[in-house]
């Protein structure tokens, strides 16, 4: 009730202001005359009760005054007056006004942005139920180094899933997946769909519930069974109109008739991976061996029980799985104990996110620099402006207002900038923000889930506000105190700039180019990074002139083995017949393609110390005849593989360099050696260079390639200078289609989208540092061109004498420019400084440089220096310009 | 008037001024002299005071206000107690009491 009043009373005396005064004026004017009639009423005369009502009264002014200033309402009102104060200021400097917002909302805009993708991607949980239960199965194999990415890890086996889901004590649920293909025959046409394979456990722990049917269970996970089936909401949508009586339908997947039971609502995702059907894996338990590392496990964590317990409870598990399972019989079932496996439990959002999160902290600590100097100019136009009103302030203070009420004044100012600044950065981020997700960058996960939200705006308000006070301060309290008598005698023009007066906008100019220069630092590791990846050899030549598509044989078109490479073989020919065709190959994987690979061990022939115990892993791929050259892998020695090979069985094989090195110390020498891979022999005929399968940054593995045999999954690769025309890929499909109309062709795109792919995350941090880092320069060098330009103009008259004296030109520009360079000296002294012990932190982001390359922190201050020095150079000349005559006279 | 009056003791012009509205409705003027009035002219109200307090009574949700004629025929604000205002000074009252009751025993003591 009370609290009703406050505001209504208050509101109705901000609406209506004079009416309420008149109130008050009445009132005490009534109170004066009651007393009066009081007085008369004693027996004074008429004129003694006035005075003595007066008297009693005291001031009427002083308690008008007393009464009105009563309540809330006066506290805005003088808050409103100041912003409507600002405004006016800011509307009668529309140059200074208009910089000032457009600086702001580019640093405020830019970070909101970068905030926005930071908060989706990295900050807001994952989108299952409780997702902080949920971890992926992570395994580190130090003993098996280079078969895998160290990033992903060594995948689970099925014997492995197998035992965690019968022996674990820390997880509600455990469950493996893996995507593939599949092929959806009986529709209009035969379509290649993505597929999502799950075992039992793993819709458990990701516990999000179908919107249609139910979920698949363990009976669906029944060996032989493969009979049902559900469906991404996606694919529900476009194949089935999202009608609600799927359920219960039977569709052709593979060749086998599956059962319609569910439905997972829009935007499900098993981590990151997208996909149309979710197929039950349906192991067989009894048909598991140790290896076939070729899923990721998930798994939910029984509530209360950490990560360290969940990877002592796996490492117990471990030997359980060893003495569980073998890889046939005479085989050494603790063989693995070689790779000492050691299970590395991640936060599942650890794993979707990725090591993205190095690269968009790096990012957003930049534009947070970038934001500071933003704040560093904007406060030194704001000292320009406010020293030129010096002596209203001081007048203001001659007439009674406080310090306090200034500062407020001021600093009202300043945040009606900085909030118009984040107004308008709004408007920038959320067009950056579309910008970038049309951009789509591969390598930034939960792409989808990025948007300007609630947490994004409070953000940009915090961020306006708090540099508006930081921007806003630092004229405020340098200017507050001023004194009349201070203003009054060093009025007009008479007298020269004292250093006390710039103290404060040196330093911020040596801050602004301190700031600008880590950041330059950076943006040059990373060129310098970008341009060592780029002279990588990744053991393929001219990638854009590479088209790759992947094709699969399902057994339910084709039974026969021996056919399928026919097939292939057909395919190849049909495509090299294609005009502008230089070459065709194809192989079970492209580099840098991502896929699942095989591998395992060989043991060299003649060689007593090697066994099938001590061997190392080796990738295999098979390839077929052309492959090698078609992809521009250099043959180092021997020759490569031939159809006659391929149909005659023999034992040939390639091996990579790094292979032929290892075991028979040259490549030369490794041709006609011999090896084992279980008990068959191999004979070496040709040695091709070294491939970076896992990315440009990673060294390429130990490689044997296998002629074709039974390869149902291959990717094509094609030659050509016509690669991505639509023309080029309509007969490339007529030509796929001449051999076999019902082979769908999936994943068409040049070996460039994969090479750039794997430079993404380099990239993306590079583009990134290197606009912060042109913001900085651009911005700092508007902040030394600012500084001296008002120095200039400040010191025209001592300039104007020092001419008429004698003073040659040319001194004075070099006295301006002097002084740049020593602001920017100092300023790039301390960023080296910083830079030197902060660019350690982006380790992680640079290859093949250190952080702390002589060559770009010899050329970024070089540089900076340079740009400062004519920055300077141009009022520097004005001055020089100075007519002595005119300046003299000007008084 | 007498000259040896004081200022109303700081913390209680809301209470005297509830007290006295109890009694009837009434007007600023009217209101400073009846506090004087009543305490044989101890307390004097600085009428500055007197009037900012009725806006935070007002507000508070204590008094009502309304312009009428007084006796002399002049237009004057009268302030109402409510009916929160009543159980206000109960409050006010009592506290009082209990203060100056507590400040007696310590003045007896250390007499």
């Amino acid at each position: 009730m009370s609290l009703w009043r406050q505001i209504t009373r208050g509101l109705r005396t901000l609406a209506n202001r004079s009416s309420s005064d008149q109130e008050v004026s009445e009132e005490v004017q009534n109170f004066l005359d009651e007393a009066t009639a009081e007085y008369a009423a004693r027996g004074f005369s008429p004129e003694e009760a006035r005075r003595a009502a007066k008297i009693q009264m005291g001031n009427m002014t002083n308690v008008k005054e007393e009464v009105r200033s009563y309540g809330w309402e006066n506290i805005v009102e003088t808050l409103f007056a100041d912003v409507r104060y600002g405004l006016r200021q800011l509307r009668r400097n529309p140059s200074f006004t208009v910089i000032t917002i457009l600086t702001l909302a580019l640093g405020i805009g830019a970070n909101t942005a970068v905030f926005s993708v930071v908060n989706s991607v990295l900050l807001k949980p994952l989108s299952y139920p409780r997702s902080e239960e949920l971890v992926s199965l992570h395994q580190a194999a130090p003993g098996a180094a280079g078969l895998f990415s160290v990033a992903d890890g060594l995948p689970l086996s099925a014997s492995m899933y197998v035992t965690y889901s019968d022996h674990n004590r820390a997880f509600q649920s455990v469950g493996v997946w893996v995507s593939g293909t599949a092929n959806v025959t009986g529709a209009a046409e035969a379509e290649q769909v993505r597929t999502m394979n799950v075992s039992d456990g793993l819709l458990d722990a990701l516990a999000v519930p179908p919107i249609l049917g139910r979920m698949l269970s363990s009976s669906d996970q029944q060996p032989g069974s493969a009979a049902t089936v559900m469906l991404s909401y996606g694919y529900w949508q476009r194949h089935f109109g999202a009608d609600r009586s799927v359920l219960g339908q039977k569709m052709n997947v593979d060749a086998n008739l599956r059962e319609i039971v569910g439905v997972m609502p829009r935007g499900f995702q098993v981590l990151n991976a997208d996909f149309d059907l979710i197929l039950p894996l349906a192991l067989n338990r009894n048909k598991q061996i140790l290896a076939g590392f070729e899923y990721h496990g998930v798994a939910r964590l029984k509530p209360g029980v950490t990560i360290a317990e969940a990877n002592a409870d796996v490492t117990r598990m471990l030997p359980v799985w060893m003495d569980s399972w073998s890889n046939g019989p005479g085989v050494n079932s603790h063989f693995y104990e070689v790779w000492k496996i050691t299970p590395a439990l991640r936060p599942l959002k650890q794993e979707v996110v990725g090591d993205v999160g190095n690269a968009l902290w790096v990012v957003m600590a930049t534009l947070g620099i970038v934001m500071l100097i933003t704040c560093a100019n904007v406060a030194n136009l704001l000292l320009v402006k406010t020293e030129g009103r010096q002596q209203e302030l001081a007048i203001r203070a001659a007439l009674g207002a406080g310090w306090w009420r200034i500062v407020r004044a001021l600093l009202m100012e300043s945040l009606v900038l900085g909030l118009f600044g984040g107004v308008l950065a709004i408007g920038l981020a959320y067009e950056g923000l579309k910008l970038l997700v049309a951009l789509s960058p591969n390598s930034l996960p939960r792409l989808s889930e990025i948007s300007l939200d609630g947490r994004s705006l409070a953000f940009t308000l915090t961020l306006s506000l708090l540099s508006a006070l930081l921007f806003g301060l630092i004229p405020a309290f340098k200017y507050a105190g001023t004194r009349i008598s201070l203003v009054l005698r060093s009025a007009g023009r008479t007298a020269s700039a004292s250093r006390e007066r710039h103290g404060i906008r040196n330093m911020l100019v040596v801050t602004q180019v301190a700031l600008a220069l880590i950041l330059l630092v950076s943006a040059g590791l990373m060129i310098r990074t970008f341009r060592s990846l780029r002279t990588v050899d990744p053991g393929f030549a001219y990638p854009e002139h590479l088209q790759i598509m992947r094709i699969s044989i399902p057994q339910s078109l084709v039974k026969e083995p021996a056919q399928v490479t026919r097939i292939q073989n057909n395919i190849s020919d049909k495509l090299a017949a294609i005009p502008g065709v230089t070459s065709v190959g194809f192989a079970s994987e492209m580099p840098m393609e991502g896929l699942e690979t095989d591998w395992d061990i060989i043991v060299p022939e003649g060689r007593p110390d090697a066994t099938d115990e001590n061997q190392p892993l080796r990738m295999f791929k098979h390839v077929s005849p052309g492959f090698i050259e078609t992809d521009g892998t250099r043959l180092v020695a021997g020759r490569d593989l031939t159809w006659t090979d391929v149909y005659d069985r023999r034992p040939s094989v390639l091996v990579s360099e790094n292979l032929a090195r290892e075991l028979w110390g040259n490549p030369s020498a490794a041709l006609g050696k011999r090896f084992r891979e279980f008990s068959d022999w191999r004979e070496v005929v040709g040695v091709v260079e070294d491939v970076r399968e896992n990315g440009v940054d990673q060294k390429g593995p130990t490689i044997v390639y296998w002629p074709p045999s039974n390869v149902r999954y291959v990717s094509f690769v094609i030659r050509s200078d016509r690669t991505g025309t639509s023309s080029f890929l309509d007969e490339v499909r007529k030509a796929v289609a001449s051999v076999n109309s019902e082979l769908p062709v999936t994943a068409v795109r040049t070996m460039q989208d994969l090479y750039d792919h794997s430079l993404a995350r380099t990239s993306f941090a590079l583009v990134m540092l290197a606009i912060a880092g042109s913001m900085a320069l651009a911005i700092g060098v508007i902040g030394i061109y600012g500084v001296v330009s008002y120095t200039v103009s400040q010191r025209t008259r001592e300039i104007g004498i020092r001419l008429a004296l004698g003073a040659q030109q040319g001194a004075i520009k070099r006295m301006f420019v002097r002084h740049a360079l020593v602001l920017s000296g100092i300023g790039a002294a301390i960023g080296l400084t910083a830079a030197f012990g902060l660019m350690r932190l982006m380790t992680s982001l640079l290859f093949g440089i250190s952080p702390r390359d002589p060559l770009t922190y010899f050329l970024v201050p070089g540089a900076l220096l340079m740009v400062a020095a004519f920055a300077s150079y141009i009022p520097a000349r004005r001055a020089a310009a100075v007519d002595p005559a005119n300046t003299l006279r000007a008084d | 008037m007498d000259e040896q009056n004081t200022d109303v003791i700081q913390g209680t012009l809301d209470m005297l001024i509830l007290k006295t509205l109890s009694l009837e409705p009434m007007h600023g003027f009217g209101i400073a002299r009846r506090i004087e009035q009543i305490s044989r002219g101890v307390f004097k109200v600085n009428p500055g005071s007197l009037l900012t307090a009725f806006q935070r009574l007002e507000r508070a949700g204590w008094l009502d206000a309304k312009w009428r004629e007084t006796d002399n025929s002049r237009r004057a604000k009268f302030y109402k107690l409510t009916r929160a205002g009543r159980k206000q000074l109960e409050h006010e009252t009592s506290d009082w009491s209990r203060r100056v009751a507590a400040v007696a025993l310590l003045l007896k003591a250390e007499g």
